[in-house]
Protein backbone atom coordinates (compact mmCIF):
# COMPACT_ATOMS: atom_id res chain seq x y z
CA UNK A 1 0.00 0.00 0.00
CA UNK A 2 1.01 3.61 -0.45
CA UNK A 3 0.67 5.18 2.99
CA UNK A 4 0.82 8.91 3.78
CA UNK A 5 1.42 9.78 7.43
CA UNK A 6 0.98 13.27 8.90
CA UNK A 7 2.99 14.31 11.96
CA UNK A 8 1.89 17.46 13.80
CA UNK A 9 5.07 18.09 15.79
CA UNK A 10 8.61 18.98 14.83
CA UNK A 11 10.56 15.97 13.59
CA UNK A 12 13.79 17.30 15.12
CA UNK A 13 12.37 17.53 18.62
CA UNK A 14 12.24 14.35 20.72
CA UNK A 15 8.69 13.38 21.53
CA UNK A 16 6.39 10.42 22.05
CA UNK A 17 4.31 11.07 18.94
CA UNK A 18 7.38 11.55 16.74
CA UNK A 19 9.03 8.34 18.03
CA UNK A 20 5.81 6.43 17.48
CA UNK A 21 5.53 7.66 13.88
CA UNK A 22 9.18 6.92 13.17
CA UNK A 23 8.89 3.36 14.52
CA UNK A 24 5.58 2.78 12.72
CA UNK A 25 6.94 4.09 9.42
CA UNK A 26 10.01 1.88 9.62
CA UNK A 27 7.95 -1.16 10.54
CA UNK A 28 5.59 -0.52 7.61
CA UNK A 29 8.53 -0.14 5.26
CA UNK A 30 9.85 -3.47 6.48
CA UNK A 31 6.49 -5.04 5.71
CA UNK A 32 6.97 -3.86 2.15
CA UNK A 33 4.67 -0.83 2.03
CA UNK A 34 5.55 2.58 0.62
CA UNK A 35 5.51 5.25 3.28
CA UNK A 36 5.81 9.01 3.24
CA UNK A 37 5.71 11.11 6.41
CA UNK A 38 5.03 14.83 6.29
CA UNK A 39 6.33 16.65 9.34
CA UNK A 40 7.54 20.10 10.32
CA UNK A 41 11.31 20.03 10.11
CA UNK A 42 14.16 22.46 9.84
CA UNK A 43 15.61 22.44 6.32
CA UNK A 44 19.14 22.23 7.67
CA UNK A 45 18.69 19.08 9.67
CA UNK A 46 18.95 15.72 7.92
CA UNK A 47 15.81 13.60 7.95
CA UNK A 48 15.23 9.97 6.93
CA UNK A 49 14.36 9.39 3.29
CA UNK A 50 10.68 8.75 4.01
CA UNK A 51 10.16 12.17 5.65
CA UNK A 52 8.96 15.18 3.65
CA UNK A 53 9.85 18.33 5.60
CA UNK A 54 7.07 20.91 5.73
CA UNK A 55 9.02 23.88 7.01
CA UNK A 56 9.93 24.93 10.51
CA UNK A 57 7.36 24.61 13.26
CA UNK A 58 6.53 27.76 15.19
CA UNK A 59 6.20 27.88 18.97
CA UNK A 60 2.71 29.00 19.95
CA UNK A 61 0.64 28.82 23.10
CA UNK A 62 -1.89 26.01 22.82
CA UNK A 63 -3.89 24.08 25.36
CA UNK A 64 -2.02 25.58 28.30
CA UNK A 65 1.56 25.18 27.15
CA UNK A 66 3.83 26.14 24.28
CA UNK A 67 3.80 23.78 21.31
CA UNK A 68 5.81 23.85 18.10
CA UNK A 69 3.20 23.57 15.34
CA UNK A 70 2.87 24.11 11.59
CA UNK A 71 -0.13 26.10 10.32
CA UNK A 72 -0.98 28.91 7.92
CA UNK A 73 -1.20 29.19 4.12
CA UNK A 74 2.31 27.94 3.36
CA UNK A 75 1.89 24.79 5.45
CA UNK A 76 -1.51 24.26 3.86
CA UNK A 77 0.02 24.42 0.38
CA UNK A 78 2.77 22.03 1.32
CA UNK A 79 0.19 19.54 2.59
CA UNK A 80 -1.82 19.89 -0.63
CA UNK A 81 1.24 19.31 -2.76
CA UNK A 82 2.28 16.30 -0.67
CA UNK A 83 -1.15 14.72 -1.09
CA UNK A 84 -1.24 15.43 -4.81
CA UNK A 85 2.23 14.00 -5.38
CA UNK A 86 1.70 11.06 -3.05
CA UNK A 87 -1.34 9.31 -4.55
CA UNK A 88 -1.72 7.50 -1.26
CA UNK A 89 -4.12 4.64 -0.73
CA UNK A 90 -4.70 5.87 2.80
CA UNK A 91 -3.92 9.01 4.80
CA UNK A 92 -2.92 8.34 8.41
CA UNK A 93 -2.96 11.42 10.63
CA UNK A 94 -1.69 11.61 14.20
CA UNK A 95 -3.26 13.88 16.81
CA UNK A 96 -5.63 15.57 14.36
CA UNK A 97 -7.13 17.69 17.14
CA UNK A 98 -3.87 19.64 17.47
CA UNK A 99 -3.74 22.77 15.27
CA UNK A 100 -1.05 21.55 12.89
CA UNK A 101 -0.33 19.46 9.78
CA UNK A 102 -2.59 16.55 10.71
CA UNK A 103 -5.64 18.78 10.97
CA UNK A 104 -4.75 20.52 7.72
CA UNK A 105 -4.35 17.17 5.98
CA UNK A 106 -7.79 16.04 7.16
CA UNK A 107 -9.25 19.26 5.86
CA UNK A 108 -7.89 19.14 2.33
CA UNK A 109 -7.84 15.41 1.72
CA UNK A 110 -10.51 13.48 -0.13
CA UNK A 111 -10.34 9.75 0.44
CA UNK A 112 -9.78 7.18 3.19
CA UNK A 113 -8.43 8.71 6.40
CA UNK A 114 -7.25 6.94 9.57
CA UNK A 115 -6.44 8.93 12.72
CA UNK A 116 -4.44 7.96 15.79
CA UNK A 117 -5.12 9.78 19.06
CA UNK A 118 -2.19 9.76 21.43
CA UNK A 119 -3.34 11.98 24.25
CA UNK A 120 -6.51 12.19 26.25
CA UNK A 121 -7.58 15.77 25.69
CA UNK A 122 -10.01 17.29 28.14
CA UNK A 123 -13.34 18.35 26.69
CA UNK A 124 -13.05 21.77 25.19
CA UNK A 125 -15.76 24.05 23.99
CA UNK A 126 -13.06 25.66 21.93
CA UNK A 127 -13.14 22.81 19.48
CA UNK A 128 -16.85 23.25 18.99
CA UNK A 129 -16.57 26.99 18.60
CA UNK A 130 -13.56 27.19 16.33
CA UNK A 131 -15.57 26.85 13.17
CA UNK A 132 -17.41 24.32 11.16
CA UNK A 133 -14.26 23.69 9.14
CA UNK A 134 -12.67 22.02 12.13
CA UNK A 135 -15.62 19.79 12.76
CA UNK A 136 -15.90 18.84 9.09
CA UNK A 137 -12.24 17.93 9.02
CA UNK A 138 -12.52 15.68 12.08
CA UNK A 139 -15.72 14.09 10.77
CA UNK A 140 -13.92 12.98 7.61
CA UNK A 141 -11.95 10.45 9.60
CA UNK A 142 -13.01 6.93 8.65
CA UNK A 143 -11.12 4.85 11.17
CA UNK A 144 -9.90 5.86 14.61
CA UNK A 145 -7.06 4.34 16.59
CA UNK A 146 -6.24 5.16 20.21
CA UNK A 147 -2.93 4.24 21.83
CA UNK A 148 -4.30 4.06 25.34
CA UNK A 149 -7.60 3.45 27.06
CA UNK A 150 -7.56 7.01 28.37
CA UNK A 151 -7.19 8.39 24.85
CA UNK A 152 -9.93 6.12 23.61
CA UNK A 153 -12.39 7.20 26.29
CA UNK A 154 -11.86 10.87 25.59
CA UNK A 155 -12.33 10.26 21.92
CA UNK A 156 -15.60 8.46 22.50
CA UNK A 157 -16.91 11.19 24.80
CA UNK A 158 -15.61 13.99 22.64
CA UNK A 159 -16.54 13.02 19.15
CA UNK A 160 -18.86 10.10 19.58
CA UNK A 161 -18.23 6.85 17.77
CA UNK A 162 -15.47 4.52 18.84
CA UNK A 163 -11.82 3.73 18.34
CA UNK A 164 -9.76 0.58 18.18
CA UNK A 165 -7.09 0.30 20.84
CA UNK A 166 -3.64 -0.36 19.39
CA UNK A 167 -0.97 0.45 21.96
CA UNK A 168 2.46 1.81 21.15
CA UNK A 169 4.77 -0.87 19.91
CA UNK A 170 8.17 -1.69 21.33
CA UNK A 171 11.24 -1.44 19.14
CA UNK A 172 12.59 -4.69 20.53
CA UNK A 173 15.56 -4.88 18.21
CA UNK A 174 16.86 -1.62 19.59
CA UNK A 175 16.99 -2.98 23.12
CA UNK A 176 18.23 -6.50 22.63
CA UNK A 177 21.90 -5.64 22.95
CA UNK A 178 23.57 -3.03 25.06
CA UNK A 179 26.77 -2.41 26.95
CA UNK A 180 26.47 -2.00 30.69
CA UNK A 181 27.65 1.30 32.10
CA UNK A 182 31.21 1.06 33.42
CA UNK A 183 31.33 -0.50 36.86
CA UNK A 184 27.82 -1.91 36.65
CA UNK A 185 26.13 -4.09 37.80
CA UNK A 186 29.00 -4.54 40.22
CA UNK A 187 29.70 -7.28 42.73
CA UNK A 188 27.02 -6.46 45.26
CA UNK A 189 24.05 -6.49 42.92
CA UNK A 190 22.13 -3.68 41.26
CA UNK A 191 18.46 -2.79 40.91
CA UNK A 192 17.33 -0.39 38.19
CA UNK A 193 14.44 2.09 37.82
CA UNK A 194 13.43 4.24 34.84
CA UNK A 195 10.81 6.93 35.04
CA UNK A 196 9.64 10.17 36.55
CA UNK A 197 11.05 10.42 40.04
CA UNK A 198 8.43 12.90 41.26
CA UNK A 199 5.34 11.21 39.97
CA UNK A 200 3.89 9.13 42.80
CA UNK A 201 2.24 6.65 40.47
CA UNK A 202 5.58 5.64 39.04
CA UNK A 203 6.27 4.14 42.45
CA UNK A 204 9.83 5.23 43.15
CA UNK A 205 8.95 5.72 46.81
CA UNK A 206 8.02 2.06 47.13
CA UNK A 207 11.38 1.03 45.71
CA UNK A 208 13.24 3.40 47.99
CA UNK A 209 11.40 2.04 51.01
CA UNK A 210 12.27 -1.49 49.97
CA UNK A 211 15.87 -0.42 49.57
CA UNK A 212 15.91 0.72 53.20
CA UNK A 213 15.09 -2.88 54.11
CA UNK A 214 17.57 -4.47 51.70
CA UNK A 215 20.50 -2.11 52.19
CA UNK A 216 21.53 -3.21 55.69
CA UNK A 217 21.40 -6.89 54.63
CA UNK A 218 23.36 -6.30 51.43
CA UNK A 219 26.22 -3.87 52.00
CA UNK A 220 27.21 -3.61 48.33
CA UNK A 221 23.76 -3.47 46.74
CA UNK A 222 23.20 -0.35 44.63
CA UNK A 223 20.27 1.39 42.95
CA UNK A 224 20.56 2.84 39.45
CA UNK A 225 17.86 5.40 38.70
CA UNK A 226 17.31 7.40 35.52
CA UNK A 227 14.56 9.79 34.55
CA UNK A 228 13.30 13.33 34.95
CA UNK A 229 12.68 14.88 38.34
CA UNK A 230 14.37 16.53 41.27
CA UNK A 231 17.46 14.44 42.06
CA UNK A 232 18.16 16.17 45.36
CA UNK A 233 14.63 15.59 46.49
CA UNK A 234 14.90 11.92 45.62
CA UNK A 235 18.20 11.59 47.43
CA UNK A 236 16.65 13.10 50.56
CA UNK A 237 14.13 10.29 50.59
CA UNK A 238 16.92 7.78 51.27
CA UNK A 239 18.33 7.58 54.78
CA UNK A 240 21.82 9.03 55.13
CA UNK A 241 23.90 5.85 55.58
CA UNK A 242 22.65 4.38 52.30
CA UNK A 243 22.55 7.51 50.20
CA UNK A 244 25.83 6.93 48.40
CA UNK A 245 24.54 3.65 47.03
CA UNK A 246 21.70 5.33 45.18
CA UNK A 247 22.87 6.60 41.79
CA UNK A 248 20.67 9.18 40.07
CA UNK A 249 21.41 9.78 36.40
CA UNK A 250 18.64 12.26 35.64
CA UNK A 251 17.23 12.31 32.12
CA UNK A 252 19.20 10.16 29.70
CA UNK A 253 19.36 9.61 25.96
CA UNK A 254 17.61 6.62 24.37
CA UNK A 255 20.97 4.92 24.02
CA UNK A 256 21.88 5.39 27.66
CA UNK A 257 18.43 4.25 28.69
CA UNK A 258 19.19 0.99 26.95
CA UNK A 259 22.55 0.79 28.70
CA UNK A 260 20.84 1.26 32.06
CA UNK A 261 18.61 -1.71 31.27
CA UNK A 262 21.71 -3.78 30.63
CA UNK A 263 23.54 -2.50 33.71
CA UNK A 264 21.39 -4.03 36.41
CA UNK A 265 20.70 -7.50 37.79
CA UNK A 266 17.07 -6.73 38.51
CA UNK A 267 14.83 -4.13 36.89
CA UNK A 268 12.03 -2.80 39.03
CA UNK A 269 8.62 -1.49 37.88
CA UNK A 270 7.02 -0.42 41.16
CA UNK A 271 4.20 1.55 39.52
CA UNK A 272 1.20 1.97 41.77
CA UNK A 273 -1.28 2.82 39.04
CA UNK A 274 -2.10 4.58 35.80
CA UNK A 275 -0.36 2.16 33.50
CA UNK A 276 -2.46 1.07 30.57
CA UNK A 277 0.41 -0.84 29.07
CA UNK A 278 3.79 -0.11 30.65
CA UNK A 279 6.06 0.73 27.76
CA UNK A 280 9.08 1.08 30.03
CA UNK A 281 8.53 -2.40 31.39
CA UNK A 282 8.16 -3.72 27.86
CA UNK A 283 11.44 -2.10 26.88
CA UNK A 284 13.10 -3.70 29.89
CA UNK A 285 11.73 -7.04 28.69
CA UNK A 286 13.16 -6.37 25.23
CA UNK A 287 16.53 -5.84 26.89
CA UNK A 288 16.24 -9.21 28.58
CA UNK A 289 16.18 -7.75 32.08
CA UNK A 290 15.01 -9.82 35.04
CA UNK A 291 11.96 -7.88 36.13
CA UNK A 292 10.20 -7.34 39.44
CA UNK A 293 6.93 -5.50 38.92
CA UNK A 294 3.88 -4.55 40.96
CA UNK A 295 0.90 -6.77 40.30
CA UNK A 296 -1.09 -4.22 38.28
CA UNK A 297 -3.36 -5.75 35.63
CA UNK A 298 -1.24 -4.28 32.87
CA UNK A 299 1.95 -5.85 34.21
CA UNK A 300 0.30 -9.15 35.01
CA UNK A 301 -0.79 -9.31 31.38
CA UNK A 302 2.50 -8.26 29.83
CA UNK A 303 4.56 -10.51 32.12
CA UNK A 304 2.38 -13.53 31.38
CA UNK A 305 1.01 -13.82 34.91
CA UNK A 306 4.46 -13.95 36.49
CA UNK A 307 6.18 -16.26 34.02
CA UNK A 308 8.18 -13.49 32.38
CA UNK A 309 8.82 -11.45 35.51
CA UNK A 310 8.23 -11.66 39.26
CA UNK A 311 5.26 -9.78 40.68
CA UNK A 312 4.92 -8.20 44.12
CA UNK A 313 1.90 -6.81 45.97
CA UNK A 314 1.28 -3.31 44.67
CA UNK A 315 2.49 -0.63 47.08
CA UNK A 316 3.93 -3.13 49.56
CA UNK A 317 7.59 -2.24 50.04
CA UNK A 318 8.21 -5.22 52.32
CA UNK A 319 6.90 -7.60 49.68
CA UNK A 320 9.02 -5.91 47.04
CA UNK A 321 12.06 -6.32 49.25
CA UNK A 322 11.29 -10.00 49.70
CA UNK A 323 10.79 -10.72 46.01
CA UNK A 324 13.79 -8.66 44.91
CA UNK A 325 15.96 -10.30 47.53
CA UNK A 326 15.03 -13.77 46.34
CA UNK A 327 15.72 -12.82 42.76
CA UNK A 328 19.08 -11.21 43.55
CA UNK A 329 20.17 -14.49 45.15
CA UNK A 330 19.00 -16.67 42.27
CA UNK A 331 20.97 -16.18 39.04
CA UNK A 332 19.32 -19.20 37.44
CA UNK A 333 15.87 -17.71 37.94
CA UNK A 334 17.08 -14.37 36.56
CA UNK A 335 18.32 -16.09 33.40
CA UNK A 336 15.03 -17.94 33.10
CA UNK A 337 13.00 -14.74 33.46
CA UNK A 338 15.22 -13.00 30.94
CA UNK A 339 14.56 -15.61 28.27
CA UNK A 340 10.86 -15.63 29.05
CA UNK A 341 10.67 -11.84 28.87
CA UNK A 342 12.42 -11.70 25.50
CA UNK A 343 9.91 -14.19 24.20
CA UNK A 344 6.85 -12.52 25.74
CA UNK A 345 7.67 -9.07 24.42
CA UNK A 346 7.74 -10.23 20.82
CA UNK A 347 3.98 -9.84 20.53
CA UNK A 348 4.32 -6.14 21.33
CA UNK A 349 7.02 -5.58 18.80
CA UNK A 350 6.41 -2.91 16.18
CA UNK A 351 6.26 -5.49 13.43
CA UNK A 352 3.17 -6.98 15.08
CA UNK A 353 1.63 -3.61 15.93
CA UNK A 354 2.20 -2.40 12.38
CA UNK A 355 0.24 -5.38 11.05
CA UNK A 356 -2.66 -4.39 13.30
CA UNK A 357 -2.49 -0.89 11.91
CA UNK A 358 -2.46 -2.22 8.36
CA UNK A 359 -5.67 -4.13 9.12
CA UNK A 360 -7.27 -0.82 10.01
CA UNK A 361 -6.00 0.67 6.75
CA UNK A 362 -7.39 -2.25 4.76
CA UNK A 363 -10.80 -1.97 6.39
CA UNK A 364 -11.03 1.71 5.62
CA UNK A 365 -9.66 1.49 2.10
CA UNK A 366 -11.75 -1.39 0.85
CA UNK A 367 -13.69 -0.43 -2.23
CA UNK A 368 -12.49 3.17 -2.34
CA UNK A 369 -10.28 5.24 -4.61
CA UNK A 370 -6.94 6.72 -3.64
CA UNK A 371 -6.52 9.83 -1.51
CA UNK A 372 -6.67 13.08 -3.45
CA UNK A 373 -7.09 16.73 -2.72
CA UNK A 374 -10.58 18.13 -2.15
CA UNK A 375 -11.43 20.86 -4.65
CA UNK B 1 -4.61 95.09 69.05
CA UNK B 2 -1.46 93.08 68.61
CA UNK B 3 -3.32 89.98 69.86
CA UNK B 4 -6.08 90.41 67.31
CA UNK B 5 -3.52 90.84 64.61
CA UNK B 6 -1.79 87.69 65.63
CA UNK B 7 -5.04 85.73 65.70
CA UNK B 8 -5.98 87.02 62.29
CA UNK B 9 -2.55 86.09 60.93
CA UNK B 10 -2.79 82.55 62.30
CA UNK B 11 -6.29 82.09 60.90
CA UNK B 12 -5.10 83.34 57.52
CA UNK B 13 -2.19 80.92 57.53
CA UNK B 14 -4.47 78.05 58.51
CA UNK B 15 -6.90 78.98 55.77
CA UNK B 16 -4.12 79.16 53.19
CA UNK B 17 -2.78 75.80 54.30
CA UNK B 18 -6.29 74.39 54.20
CA UNK B 19 -6.88 75.62 50.69
CA UNK B 20 -3.55 74.24 49.57
CA UNK B 21 -4.19 70.82 51.08
CA UNK B 22 -7.62 70.76 49.59
CA UNK B 23 -6.14 71.55 46.22
CA UNK B 24 -3.57 68.76 46.58
CA UNK B 25 -6.24 66.25 47.62
CA UNK B 26 -8.40 67.34 44.72
CA UNK B 27 -5.57 66.89 42.30
CA UNK B 28 -4.97 63.41 43.65
CA UNK B 29 -8.66 62.66 43.30
CA UNK B 30 -8.59 63.68 39.68
CA UNK B 31 -5.56 61.53 39.03
CA UNK B 32 -7.29 58.52 40.53
CA UNK B 33 -10.33 59.22 38.40
CA UNK B 34 -8.07 59.32 35.33
CA UNK B 35 -6.57 55.99 36.35
CA UNK B 36 -10.03 54.46 36.53
CA UNK B 37 -10.95 55.87 33.15
CA UNK B 38 -7.71 54.65 31.58
CA UNK B 39 -8.21 51.22 33.08
CA UNK B 40 -11.71 51.03 31.68
CA UNK B 41 -10.42 52.04 28.28
CA UNK B 42 -7.76 49.32 28.48
CA UNK B 43 -10.29 46.68 29.48
CA UNK B 44 -12.55 47.69 26.62
CA UNK B 45 -9.63 47.55 24.20
CA UNK B 46 -8.73 44.06 25.38
CA UNK B 47 -12.31 42.90 25.00
CA UNK B 48 -12.52 44.38 21.52
CA UNK B 49 -9.32 42.63 20.54
CA UNK B 50 -10.55 39.29 21.90
CA UNK B 51 -13.85 39.50 20.14
CA UNK B 52 -12.40 40.54 16.80
CA UNK B 53 -9.85 37.71 17.06
CA UNK B 54 -12.71 35.34 17.80
CA UNK B 55 -14.68 36.61 14.79
CA UNK B 56 -11.70 35.92 12.60
CA UNK B 57 -11.15 32.48 14.13
CA UNK B 58 -14.73 31.33 13.77
CA UNK B 59 -15.27 32.85 10.33
CA UNK B 60 -14.05 29.72 8.56
CA UNK B 61 -11.97 31.93 6.27
CA UNK B 62 -8.65 30.79 7.72
CA UNK B 63 -7.26 27.27 7.69
CA UNK B 64 -8.64 25.13 10.54
CA UNK B 65 -5.33 24.90 12.42
CA UNK B 66 -4.95 28.66 12.63
CA UNK B 67 -8.63 29.04 13.52
CA UNK B 68 -8.28 26.52 16.31
CA UNK B 69 -5.24 28.03 17.94
CA UNK B 70 -6.73 31.53 17.82
CA UNK B 71 -10.01 30.33 19.28
CA UNK B 72 -8.11 28.51 22.00
CA UNK B 73 -6.14 31.65 22.89
CA UNK B 74 -9.30 33.77 22.99
CA UNK B 75 -11.15 31.33 25.21
CA UNK B 76 -8.26 31.32 27.64
CA UNK B 77 -8.56 35.07 28.13
CA UNK B 78 -12.10 34.48 29.33
CA UNK B 79 -12.01 31.37 31.45
CA UNK B 80 -9.95 32.79 34.30
CA UNK B 81 -7.62 29.82 34.76
CA UNK B 82 -4.65 31.98 33.93
CA UNK B 83 -3.97 35.52 35.21
CA UNK B 84 -5.31 38.16 32.85
CA UNK B 85 -2.00 39.62 31.76
CA UNK B 86 -0.56 36.20 30.91
CA UNK B 87 -3.64 35.07 29.00
CA UNK B 88 -3.72 38.31 27.01
CA UNK B 89 0.00 37.97 26.28
CA UNK B 90 -0.65 34.47 24.98
CA UNK B 91 -3.34 35.87 22.69
CA UNK B 92 -0.79 38.38 21.40
CA UNK B 93 1.60 35.54 20.69
CA UNK B 94 -1.08 33.54 18.90
CA UNK B 95 -1.99 36.58 16.78
CA UNK B 96 1.63 37.32 16.06
CA UNK B 97 2.23 33.71 15.05
CA UNK B 98 -0.81 33.83 12.78
CA UNK B 99 0.02 37.12 11.09
CA UNK B 100 3.69 36.32 10.64
CA UNK B 101 3.06 33.12 8.70
CA UNK B 102 4.58 33.45 5.21
CA UNK B 103 2.00 34.55 2.67
CA UNK B 104 -0.63 35.15 5.36
CA UNK B 105 -1.79 38.53 4.14
CA UNK B 106 -1.36 37.76 0.48
CA UNK B 107 -3.44 34.61 0.79
CA UNK B 108 -6.47 36.49 2.12
CA UNK B 109 -9.11 36.61 -0.54
CA UNK B 110 -10.42 40.04 -1.41
CA UNK B 111 -14.04 39.05 -1.76
CA UNK B 112 -15.01 37.08 1.34
CA UNK B 113 -14.50 39.60 4.13
CA UNK B 114 -11.28 38.07 5.44
CA UNK B 115 -9.29 41.23 4.83
CA UNK B 116 -11.80 43.30 6.77
CA UNK B 117 -11.72 40.92 9.73
CA UNK B 118 -7.93 40.98 9.81
CA UNK B 119 -7.92 44.78 9.56
CA UNK B 120 -10.31 44.90 12.53
CA UNK B 121 -7.94 42.71 14.58
CA UNK B 122 -5.00 44.91 13.59
CA UNK B 123 -6.89 48.02 14.66
CA UNK B 124 -8.02 46.46 17.94
CA UNK B 125 -4.50 45.27 18.74
CA UNK B 126 -3.13 48.71 18.10
CA UNK B 127 -5.75 50.15 20.44
CA UNK B 128 -4.62 47.75 23.16
CA UNK B 129 -1.06 48.90 22.65
CA UNK B 130 -2.03 52.58 23.02
CA UNK B 131 -4.50 52.09 25.86
CA UNK B 132 -1.95 50.19 27.86
CA UNK B 133 0.71 52.81 27.29
CA UNK B 134 -1.64 55.57 28.44
CA UNK B 135 -2.86 53.59 31.42
CA UNK B 136 0.66 52.83 32.64
CA UNK B 137 1.57 56.47 32.12
CA UNK B 138 -1.24 57.82 34.30
CA UNK B 139 -0.65 55.03 36.84
CA UNK B 140 2.98 56.09 37.10
CA UNK B 141 2.07 59.74 37.55
CA UNK B 142 -0.48 58.86 40.19
CA UNK B 143 1.99 56.71 42.09
CA UNK B 144 4.49 59.55 42.01
CA UNK B 145 1.92 61.93 43.42
CA UNK B 146 0.99 59.48 46.15
CA UNK B 147 4.58 59.10 47.23
CA UNK B 148 5.03 62.73 48.15
CA UNK B 149 5.74 63.13 51.86
CA UNK B 150 2.87 65.45 52.55
CA UNK B 151 0.43 63.12 50.86
CA UNK B 152 1.63 60.17 52.84
CA UNK B 153 1.73 62.03 56.12
CA UNK B 154 -1.77 63.35 55.87
CA UNK B 155 -3.19 60.36 53.99
CA UNK B 156 -4.57 62.60 51.28
CA UNK B 157 -5.10 59.64 48.99
CA UNK B 158 -7.86 58.35 51.22
CA UNK B 159 -9.14 54.91 50.38
CA UNK B 160 -8.15 54.96 46.74
CA UNK B 161 -6.18 51.80 45.89
CA UNK B 162 -2.68 52.13 44.57
CA UNK B 163 -2.76 51.67 40.79
CA UNK B 164 -0.75 48.68 39.53
CA UNK B 165 1.03 48.63 36.20
CA UNK B 166 -0.45 46.36 33.58
CA UNK B 167 2.40 44.42 32.03
CA UNK B 168 1.80 42.26 29.01
CA UNK B 169 3.25 41.38 25.66
CA UNK B 170 1.15 43.46 23.28
CA UNK B 171 3.43 44.06 20.32
CA UNK B 172 2.13 42.69 17.08
CA UNK B 173 4.71 42.95 14.29
CA UNK B 174 5.65 46.48 13.49
CA UNK B 175 5.01 48.02 16.87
Amino acid sequence: MRIGIACPYSWDVPGGVQSHIRDLAEALLELGHEVSVIAPADEDRPVPGYVVPAGKAMPVPYNGSVARLAFGPLSLNRVRRWLKDGSFDVLHVHEPAVPSLSLLACWVAAGPIVATMHTAMPRSRVMLAASAALRTAIEKIDGRIAVSEAARTTLVEHLGGDAVLIPNGVATRRFRDGDPLPGWPGEGGAIGFLGRMDEPRKGLSVLLEAFEVLAPQRPALRLLIAGPGDADDARERVSAPHRDRVHLLGEVTEEDKNRVLHSVDVFCSPNTGGESFGIVTAEAMAAGAAIVASDLEAFRMVLRGGAAGDLFANGDAADLARVASALLDDPARRAQLSVAALDAVREYDWSVVARDVVSVYETVVSGRTAVGVAP
Amino acid sequence: MTLLFHIAAIVLVVVIIGVYLSWRAGRLDRLHARVDAARTALDLALVRRSSSAYELASSGLLDPATSLLLADAVSRTKDGDRPRDLAESDLTRALRATFSQPEFRSSLKADDGARELVAEVDAAAHQVFLARKFYNDVAARTNDARRRPLVRLLRLAGNAPQPAFFEMDDALAGE
